[in-house]
Formats: structure tokens, C-alpha cells, sequence
């Protein structure tokens, strides 16, 4: 077991965090949030520049070949940051979804351009009725000639707005909530019979309700075999599961910063008010759950490519369950103990606050993984019957 | 021992009801009951409908408009105005600054303030809070100098919820700078339309704007206009204090928004069924409803004991406490109910996109708003913190 970073990923951790240092503080943030994508496009180019938007592929399609420690460092480093720019809606998903599901030739199509920073994906996913529930598909695909026809509406895609291609998922068979007769499609963001409507999230980023009326798709857009994509969709929310973790600790790391920094600076009383031990006990408390999260989402980096689909599912469950309480108990905790300060749109402490809120309602919150990891048996095997 | 209210005050229970029945718009009824923002309007509109009927400051002496109920009336009409959800009366009026000026203030000022303060032809902000001086009021430092029949008053408030609704600001200031901490304090009621006042905005996590900074520059104020003595003022604050505490358990409150939490989870679905039948999320609003319970049948006891004691309970502190905690809780709640539709930004504040359809569920909107915007009711009105060091040194003896 080791459980440190090797050289590469310091320097790789140290230069993300350099470069969000010099590039994106909180006065750069508000500007980017102002800009027609709701991001900065330079700083993407930059990320490009980097190696980051190839971390994930392999080096022949223009990427890095990182895994899931690579991908946690530099999620973490844009939860530091409140980053905005959809990393995870074309690296970790639109490419996760690609890297593992396409054939060859779309692969090598598609890749190297996600890299090169000129290609934004978004997977088309949840829907009205489906909550958290990954199998819960209405869209349909209907074969038509040599490709397929879709139809449905699609909700909360994340970075939706601004993607050149859209991930669809769409039923070809099966009931609403079957897990079999799924298909993934991609299609161009601005294709016939696909309508967008972008707007703003509670924590500053950008998604989009996507309409499919009569969308076509030619055969070979279609990832892996038709049918047969749920195992595919929920290993990589799973995976974008891992990184949200990993972002929510760099989020919650901050917030807990910022709030011992204020504890030490803010006077009452003729005194810091950190020097209250009331203070110094819940400023305790919050490192406690900082540092269960972080555990958690190093736990997730490292089992969410264990083989066994319920095994990770189970990790990645608990990982979620964690940072969704965690990362609950430090925001709240964080403006509490900023007083009045802590409510101001103007500090930056309450937007932490609200992007570790959201990261709770994606993809499932602490309560749907608490109630699905129970129903997977839990973490502790009970004594094997000898 | 009876937890039954008598015949005639289920008579008056039931008139109470009625008339929030019948009397609340219906669209100011409505942003209650999604849990939106309020406009200045609806306050006053609603205001001076509880005023029509006489009802809008209860808790007054009679000669100035009040009831004479007892004080289990005035709790069920609070509860029921709160439950229909109906607005409470501006608290800043008629809770802080109206029962301060019947206590300390001059014939004068009852005269000219308390009708209008009823009436809400004045809307009043409270202006307390500096950069400064937060949890600990009394390092305040806005000055007032004596300049013959005037003060001049320098320096900041902050936090001033509704500052820029504001016809009148009641000011904590030093008048004298000699004095030590909270015996320097003096009371002043000023007209924000003085020359020298400039109100900024001060945006929330929510977006809102209900609260603002509050800037005096030699802003001269009438020696009239100060309530009871020079150098007393921190006594009337803290009297206000008291009162402002009672009120903030928001019992009532809570049982409209519990009402709605399962309208809405009756509504929204989780896999095959409703969410309400979803046993892990009905087992937590149960849970709460317990806290609830138990907060109704404290606030009860301390209404009884009110009967007899005729001043505030410092056990007004344990309703602070565990009334915020639950309307967080339940806002809490909310915003797990709506699942995903936390997410959208609501976006009715932009004046391009105020008629195109709400992304999601209609009734998910206001409730991440609400949710980040209830964090203030554990901030304001003395912290929760500073709530437990009053039990730990009024109650305990610590
Ligand atoms: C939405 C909102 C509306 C408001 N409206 C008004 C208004 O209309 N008028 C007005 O005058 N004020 C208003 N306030 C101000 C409010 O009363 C103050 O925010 C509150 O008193 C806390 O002061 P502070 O913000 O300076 O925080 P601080 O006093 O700096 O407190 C920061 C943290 O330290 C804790 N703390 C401080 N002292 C102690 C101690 N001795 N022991 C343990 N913990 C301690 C606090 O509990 C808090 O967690 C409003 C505030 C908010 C958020």
C-alpha cells in the first residue's frame, strides 16, 4: 500500500494549482462568470496547454494516460479554485464515455480534438421523472434506415449550453426503468431536431434542457453495443462521482481555510473569536469531516476502477454518502461562524457553500448512495457461515 | 393540567382562522406558501388589512391599538396568521422599536410614530449592527455630538435588513465618547430622507438584496428624536432584544412549511413511488416534527408562565435556538425533496427571462434560494452561539 504522490503528480498538482492561482482568483471568477459561456475560454486553452483536457486518454489519441489519482488532483485543485469551466461535462464524462465506449475510429476522431481543447462534450442524460435513478430513461431511439431517430427531453445536462456534441442516452428497448435496451448516441449540440435552453446553476456553472424532437444519429454514432449501455453509464457516473468527490474536498479545504483564518482575524469582544472555545471545538469538528472526506474521495480515486461493478458501486456509494454530509456540515458551519459575513454574495465563502450543495444533488445525493449502499449489503461482509 | 384551549378560545382560535382565510390575497398567500420573496408591497398591503381589523399590533396597550388578549390569544393568533402562512407584521415596527418607544420613549413620539408604525405608513429598519460590532453590540462606534438642539450623527450600520424600503432607522449611537462601552449608548429615531444618509445594497448567497450598509455623514438629528435618556440606550436594546427573541421560534412557520414539504414530496417521485412513501425521507420529516412538537409545547409553557412573570423569559433563548434549528432542518428538507432541481438559479429577478417557464418542477424555484438564505436565522438576532452563552450564564449560573 502507498498512499503518497509520486513525483509526476506533485508536479502535476503543483502546476494546476499554479496556474489557477495566477489565472482564476475570485475577482477573475466573477468576470469569467460574466462572459458569453459563463467561463473563460483563454483559461481552457490554457488548461489544454497544460495537459489536462488529454489526463484521462491515452497518449496516442493526444492525451496523458492519468487515472483516477490524476483526475482527483486536479478536481480537487478546481474545487479549491470554485473552477466553472466543464472539465467534468467533456473530460470525465463526454470523454469517459468516449474513451471507454467508442469504437476506434471515433475515438481517434474525437479525442485528440477534446484535448487540443476545441471539441465540448455534455452527456444528455437525466430526465424529468428519473431523479437520481441512472436506468431511468424515457428518450427513445427508434431504428430508422441505417441510424436511429430520437426523441425526449432531457434535463440538467451539465455544461449543455456550450458543448459542440451532445452524449445522449436514449431507450431502444425495455421498459421506462429497465436497465437493458439503453443506447448512447452522440449528435451534434446543433443538429436538426435538437433544441437547447442554457441557463445558470445555484453554484455559478452553466446547464442545459435539451429537447430531441425527430433527432438523427447515423449508425456508427452509436457507443458500444445497442442495448447494452447501462453498465457503461454507470461506471462512468461513477466516475464522475470520484472526481465531484475530489472537487468537494478542495471546495470544503478552502472553506475550512478561510473559516480558521477569519476565526484568527475577526474581533468581538476585544478578542479573535477563534478565541472562544466553543469556536475552536466546531472549527475541530470541521477538519474532522474535511479530512473524512478527503479520505473518502482518495477511497473513490482508488476503487473506481475495481472491476467488479458492485464492489464499486459500493466504494464510490459510500464515497458519496460522505462527501454529501461533509461537505453539508463545513458549509453551514463555515457561514455560521463567518456571522453576517458568511452570507454575502461578495465573499467568497458562501459560494463554496453552494457549489458543495450542488455537488450533493449530482448524481445522486448522501441519501439515495446511503439507501443503495444498504441495499448492496453495506461495506462489512457479515461472517461467512463455516 | 389541560393542553385543551378553553371553549372560548377555540371560539377565537376559529374567528382568528376565518379571517386569514378570507382576508390574506391570495398572491401574497401564495408567495408564502412557495416560500418566495416578498415584495415591499405585500408587506404593507397585508399589514394594514391586520390594522383595519385591529389586529396588527396585538400585543400594544389598548390605548395605542392593542387587544388586550391574553397572552394564549395573542399566541394563537400568532400561530394562525403564521400557519395560513400569512407575513408577519413589519417586525421592526411593531416587535422592536413600537413597544420600545410605549416603554421609554415621550408622549411626542408615541403619538407621532406608534399609529403610523400600526398602520405601516412608516417602514422602520434597525439599525444596530457595525463592521464592528456584530455578536459584541455594544463596541459600537457610530457617534452622536450634541450641537445645540441636535446630534450630528457619524459613522456605519450594516446588516439593516430593508434599509432601502426604510422611511425611519432606530440607531444605536455614543453620544458620549467618555463612557465606557454600554453605559455611552443612546437611542435615536431618525428619518432616513436627512440629508447624509446613503443606503448601499448588500447582496446575499440567494441573491437577494434585503439587507444593506448603512452610512452617516454629519447627519443632523433632532434631540427629540432621541427615546428616554442619553446613555440609556443600551437598557432599551436589550429590552428590544428580549422582545425580538420571543417571536423568532416561528412555530407556526415551521408547521406551514412542513404542510408544504409534504405537498411536495407527495408530488415529486423517487423511482416507482412517491417520495412522501419513501420510508427514509417520511422518517426525517417525522423526526422533525417531534423537535417541532416539543418546541410548541415549550413555547406553550413559556406563554403560561408569561401569565403570571408579565416580562421576557430568558428561557426565550432555548425558543431561538431550537426554532432556527428547525426551520433549517425543514429547509433542509426542501431543498432534498426537489433532488436535483436544486440546481437551476431561479432567474424571475431577470427582466428578459421572467415569463419563460421554470426549469424543472414549478415548486422547486425558491428552495435552494431558501435554503442558503435560511442560514441567517441562526446569525441574527444574537447567534445562536451568543444565545448559549445567555443559558449558560442567565440560566446555569456559569
Ligand atoms: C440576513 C441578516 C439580516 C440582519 N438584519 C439586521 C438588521 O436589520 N439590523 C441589525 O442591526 N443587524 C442585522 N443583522 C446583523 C446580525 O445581528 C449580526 O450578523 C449578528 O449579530 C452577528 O454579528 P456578526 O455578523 O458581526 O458576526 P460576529 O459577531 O463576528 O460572529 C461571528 C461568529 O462568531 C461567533 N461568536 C461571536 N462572539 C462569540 C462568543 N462570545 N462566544 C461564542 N461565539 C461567538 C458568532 O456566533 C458567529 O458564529 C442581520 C444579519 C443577517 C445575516
Amino acid at each position: 500500500m502507498d498512499l503518497s504522490l509520486t513525483d509526476e503528480q506533485r508536479l502535476l498538482k503543483e502546476s494546476v494549482e499554479r496556474l489557477l492561482m495566477d489565472r482564476f482568483g475570485f475577482e477573475a471568477r466573477q468576470r469569467f462568470m460574466a462572459e458569453p459561456a459563463g467561463w473563460s475560454r483563454a483559461l481552457w486553452q490554457s488548461y489544454a496547454e497544460l495537459g489536462l483536457l488529454g489526463l484521462p486518454f491515452e497518449e496516442k489519441h493526444g492525451g496523458v494516460g492519468g487515472g483516477p489519482v490524476e483526475t482527483m488532483i486536479v478536481m480537487e485543485a478546481f474545487g479549491r479554485a470554485l473552477a466553472l469551466e466543464p472539465f467534468l461535462a467533456t473530460v470525465v464524462l463526454g470523454g469517459g464515455l468516449l474513451r471507454r465506449g467508442a469504437d476506434e475510429a471515433m475515438r481517434s476522431a474525437l479525442i485528440p480534438k477534446i484535448a487540443r481543447g476545441v471539441l465540448l462534450l455534455a452527456f444528455a442524460h437525466a430526465e424529468r421523472q428519473s431523479r437520481y435513478d441512472l436506468a431511468d430513461v424515457a428518450t427513445t431511439a427508434r431504428r430508422d434506415g441505417g441510424g436511429y431517430v430520437l426523441d425526449g427531453a432531457k434535463t440538467l445536462v451539465i455544461h449543455g449550453d456550450c458543448a459542440d456534441k451532445l452524449i445522449v442516452s436514449a431507450r431502444l428497448a425495455g421498459a421506462r426503468r429497465d436497465r437493458d435496451g439503453l443506447g448512447l448516441f452522440v449528435i451534434d449540440a446543433d443538429a436538426a431536431g435538437v433544441s437547447r435552453r442554457g441557463y445558470r446553476t445555484v453554484d455559478g456553472l452553466r446547464a442545459a434542457e435539451v429537447v430531441l424532437s425527430g433527432a438523427r444519429v447515423g449508425a456508427s454514432e452509436i457507443l458500444g453495443e445497442p442495448g447494452k449501455a447501462f453498465p457503461l453509464i454507470a461506471q462512468v457516473a461513477d466516475e464522475a462521482i470520484a472526481a465531484l468527490a475530489a472537487e468537494a474536498v478542495g471546495a470544503m479545504a478552502a472553506t475550512h481555510e478561510m473559516t480558521v483564518d477569519y476565526l484568527k482575524t475577526r474581533k468581538q469582544f476585544g478578542v479573535p473569536i477563534g478565541s472562544f472555545q466553543v469556536l475552536q471545538h466546531r472549527a475541530a469538528e470541521m477538519l474532522i469531516a474535511l479530512e473524512q472526506a478527503r479520505s473518502m474521495a482518495l477511497f473513490a480515486a482508488m476503487m473506481v476502477e475495481e472491476p467488479d461493478p458492485t464492489e464499486r458501486r459500493r466504494a464510490i456509494a459510500a464515497a458519496k454518502v460522505q462527501i454529501g454530509r461533509s461537505g453539508r456540515f463545513v458549509g453551514q458551519q463555515a457561514i455560521q461562524l463567518h456571522g453576517g459575513m458568511g452570507m454575502t454574495m461578495e465573499y467568497k465563502v458562501g459560494h463554496y457553500f453552494k457549489r458543495v450543495t450542488a455537488i450533493d444533488a449530482l448524481f445522486g445525493d448522501a441519501d439515495h448512495h446511503l439507501a443503495e449502499l444498504a441495499r448492496l449489503g453495506g461495506l462489512i461482509g457479515a461472517r461467512e457461515a463455516k | 393540567m389541560d393542553l385543551r384551549f378553553t371553549p372560548d378560545e377555540i371560539a377565537f382560535r376559529d374567528e382568528v382562522r376565518a379571517f386569514m382565510r378570507d382576508a390574506l390575497p391570495a398572491p401574497i398567500r401564495r408567495k408564502m406558501v412557495e416560500a418566495r420573496r416578498l415584495e415591499k408591497d405585500d408587506i404593507v398591503t397585508w399589514q394594514r388589512i391586520l390594522n383595519a381589523r385591529g389586529w396588527a399590533v396585538p400585543h400594544w396597550p389598548v390605548a395605542w391599538g392593542g387587544t388586550g388578549w391574553s397572552p394564549v390569544k395573542q399566541y394563537i393568533f400568532h400561530e394562525e396568521l403564521q400557519q395560513a402562512p400569512a407575513p408577519d407584521p413589519l417586525p421592526f415596527g411593531v416587535n422592536m422599536v413600537g413597544p420600545v418607544i410605549i416603554a421609554f420613549g415621550s408622549e411626542a413620539q408615541k403619538r407621532r410614530h406608534l399609529p403610523r408604525i400600526a398602520n405601516l405608513d412608516d417602514w422602520w429598519c434597525q439599525g444596530f449592527s457595525e463592521p464592528g460590532a456584530g455578536s459584541d453590540l455594544a463596541s459600537l462606534k457610530t457617534t452622536a455630538r450634541r450641537d445645540g438642539d441636535s446630534y450630528v450623527v457619524n459613522g456605519q450600520k450594516t446588516w439593516t435588513t430593508t434599509a432601502q424600503y426604510a422611511d425611519w432607522i432606530f440607531c444605536l449611537v455614543r453620544a458620549d465618547p467618555a463612557a465606557k462601552k454600554q453605559q455611552g449608548i443612546s437611542f435615536l429615531l431618525i428619518d432616513m430622507k436627512t440629508p447624509g444618509i446613503t443606503v448601499r445594497p448588500i447582496q446575499t448567497i440567494d441573491g437577494g438584496r434585503e439587507v444593506n450598509e448603512v452610512f452617516f455623514d454629519d447627519v443632523r438629528v433632532p434631540v427629540e428624536n432621541r427615546v428616554g435618556e442619553e446613555n440609556r440606550g443600551w437598557d432599551y436594546a436589550k429590552f428590544l432584544l428580549g422582545n425580538e427573541r420571543t417571536g423568532i421560534a416561528r412555530i407556526g412557520t415551521s408547521k406551514a412549511r412542513i404542510r408544504r414539504l409534504k405537498e411536495i414530496a407527495a408530488l415529486e417521485r423517487a423511482g416507482d413511488k412517491p417520495l412522501i412513501e419513501d420510508e427514509r425521507f417520511r422518517t426525517k420529516i417525522a423526526a422533525v416534527e417531534v423537535e417541532l412538537k416539543a418546541l410548541e409545547m415549550t413555547q406553550l409553557r413559556v406563554v403560561a408562565a408569561a401569565r403570571e412573570r408579565n416580562e421576557p423569559d430568558p428561557a426565550s433563548s432555548i425558543l431561538k435556538i431550537k426554532g432556527s434549528e428547525i426551520q433549517q432542518a425543514v429547509s433542509e428538507l426542501l431543498l432534498e425533496a426537489i433532488g436535483p432541481y436544486a440546481l437551476p438559479e431561479e432567474t424571475h429577478d431577470d427582466a428578459d427571462r421572467w415569463n419563460e417557464p421554470p426549469i424543472g418542477p414549478e415548486w422547486a424555484g425558491p428552495l435552494a434560494p431558501h435554503y442558503f438564505n435560511w442560514r441567517k436565522v441562526s446569525i441574527y438576532g444574537g447567534s445562536n452561539e451568543i444565545q448559549k452563552n445567555i443559558i449558560a450564564k442567565a440560566i446555569l449560573g456559569l
